[in-house]
């Protein structure tokens, strides 16, 4: 779900956007070639590469790929999937099946945006080949919660205003609804005083700063997004 | 990204198997965090992919003896967080959390970790055209260009690259040994000898064959859990490479060491083991006169490029430091 969206009045924004998908999906089919996997980023050779303003080249290079067929359940619902094996499982999410929650930042694992939850446990998934995940199951932001039923890390975003642009947002809630399971767990950090010990992690805002370091907010609503993550975790652990 | 063909190998041997035909072109694919990453930018150019995610490696066992066996696909973050490597080998836990982030960890392996590929931006970004490690011959940008984050120590002409990974240094200083297995069979090599300096074979990191699988991490008995500490320098608090770290181990008799183990990381092409240094330590009194001793001998030797002579003062002042909160730690 796209928290911007709610604020700020949701019919005309998503209007928008679907605008914009509808023109970047065009923009996809007239770089031509792309019946399997049409957003596999690449080095393709050069006649067959996208314009370099497209969100990606066709998956063509010399001879056709060979197509992996992946079962992938997301959020609940099992699909089954015939994708060139380069195709991510970000890039499955977004483009073969729609779901356009999850977002593409640099695409290179270095700012978090697309994280989802794969068998409970956050990852990238834009570093993730989807052929990878056959039979794994996948949550992404749409799974949490919805606009009528929002998760309680959701609706803690909203509340305390946890975002400016909303773009990193839906892996910031993914990474923090993670990072209250593994602290349950018991899991250490970088911060923990002595990763000897064992027990429940506690959450200060240092704990969760460190555990949060994987998602870059470049609006820079840290300050909010630990707020909002400090609401939610158990209290007296914060 | 280049086309590969792309297979799951769900047995060691069968893996073992789907690369014995083009060795070099076939790339094991564990959590991809690296390999994705460098394919993406056109550096990494696989033919073939085989995907070792679901190989029955991912147990953490305990050795007789005391010692640890940690399968080659044990999650960096399950490595970390595993209560015996916890207790054990706190140094290995601490170097596990200070690299990437939890998303990364949990996708990462043991195995890849050891195989990551330098961070240095003249290898990483295929448009440059002299990179030795990536195309052999060319020639090295970095040693004239910007070299802030690269080695002071072993380098040589033709590559001044760093190794990336703080799993391995803490690995370098607990003496483990790494197992691999390929077509001919499996061999146990010890780390210091796992990773290479560049020399004239920059392109080679490491001295496993193409074709070889690691299997598993063997972690010898450990008598450092009380007195360990691994530090990272970096630019920025988390999420970003050692400019320079060190782990540090110190097996303590009272005040009196009976014997150290010290390791950088982000100073060369491999995990840096300074025994001299560790020699000093041993039988001393750990007073500030010990450490300093050891951490100027540490450093001893470093060859600085243009931009990098902070790093040899970096590095000797993490010695001392990580010295002095291993020493403190019961």
């Amino acid at each position: 779900m796209a928290m911007a969206e709610k604020r700020n009045g949701p019919d005309k924004l998503s209007g928008i956007g679907r605008a914009r998908r509808r023109f970047l999906t065009e923009a996809g089919a007239l770089a031509g070639g792309a019946a399997v996997a049409p957003y596999v980023h690449g080095a393709d050779p050069p006649q067959a590469r996208a314009p370099a303003t497209s969100p990606g080249a066709p998956a063509t290079s010399g001879a056709a790929p060979a197509v992996t067929h992946t079962r992938l359940i997301v959020n609940g619902r099992s699909h089954e999937l015939d994708l060139d094996p380069r195709v991510t499982l970000l890039d499955a999410l977004r483009e073969n099946l729609r779901l356009t929650g999850t977002k593409k930042g640099c695409d290179r694992g270095q700012c978090g945006a697309c994280t989802v939850l794969v068998n409970g446990r956050r990852i990238n998934s834009c570093l993730s080949l989807a052929a990878a995940h056959d039979g794994d199951e996948v949550t992404t932001i749409e799974g949490l919660g919805t606009p009528a039923a929002m998760h309680p890390m959701q609706k803690a975003f909203v509340s305390l205003d946890g975002y400016q642009c909303g773009y990193c947002t839906p892996g910031q809630i993914c990474s923090a609804v993670a990072l209250l399971s593994e602290a349950e767990a018991g899991a250490a950090s970088a911060v923990t005083r002595d990763v000897r010990a064992g027990g429940p992690a506690r959450l200060n805002p240092e704990e969760i700063r460190e555990r949060m370091s994987g998602n870059i907010c470049r609006c820079g609503a840290y300050v909010n997004i630990v707020a909002a993550i400090t609401s939610v975790a158990p209290k007296g652990r914060t | 990204m280049r086309a590969f063909t792309y297979e799951r190998a769900d047995s060691v041997d069968a893996a073992i198997s789907a690369a014995a035909p083009l060795p070099s072109e076939t790339k094991f694919l564990a959590g991809g965090t690296n390999l994705l990453d460098l394919m993406k930018g056109d550096v990494e150019r696989p033919v073939r992919i085989v995907d070792i995610n679901r190989l029955p490696l991912a147990q953490i066992v305990e050795l007789p003896g005391g010692g640890l066996r940690i399968g080659a696909m044990v999650r960096n973050s399950d490595a970390a967080n595993n209560r015996l490597v916890r207790t054990r080998y706190p140094l290995l836990t601490q170097a596990l959390l200070a690299g990437a982030s939890p998303q990364l960890r949990n996708m990462a392996s043991t195995g890849g970790n050891l195989l990551q590929r330098t961070r240095c931006y003249y290898f990483y970004d295929a448009s440059f055209p002299a990179c030795n490690k990536r195309n052999p011959g060319s020639g090295c940008a970095a040693r004239e260009g910007l070299n802030r984050i690269h080695a002071i120590f072993g380098a040589s002409d033709k590559c001044v690259a760093t190794h990336p990974s703080d799993m391995a240094v803490a690995l370098a200083a607990l003496d483990a040994t790494v197992e691999v297995r390929g077509p001919s069979g499996t061999r146990r090599i010890p780390m210091r000898d796992f990773h290479r300096l560049p020399g004239d074979t920059p392109q080679r990191d490491t001295n496993l064959e193409p074709g070889e699988l690691i299997t598993a991490v063997e972690l010898p008995p450990s008598q450092f859990a009380a007195h360990s500490h691994y530090l990272k320098i970096r630019d920025r608090a988390s999420y970003a490479f050692a400019l320079v770290s060190v782990a540090a181990a110190l097996d303590m008799q009272g005040p009196v060491v009976r014997e150290a183990r010290i390791a950088l990381g982000g100073v060369a092409h491999k995990p840096w083991r300074v025994e001299r240094a560790e020699q000093m330590l041993a039988g001393r009194r750990l007073d500030s006169a010990a450490i300093a001793a050891a951490a100027n001998a540490a450093v001893e030797g470093a060859v600085p490029l243009a931009d990098n002579a902070f790093k040899v003062k970096l590095a000797r002042a993490a010695i001392g430091e990580a010295l002095e909160t291993a020493g403190a730690m019961s």
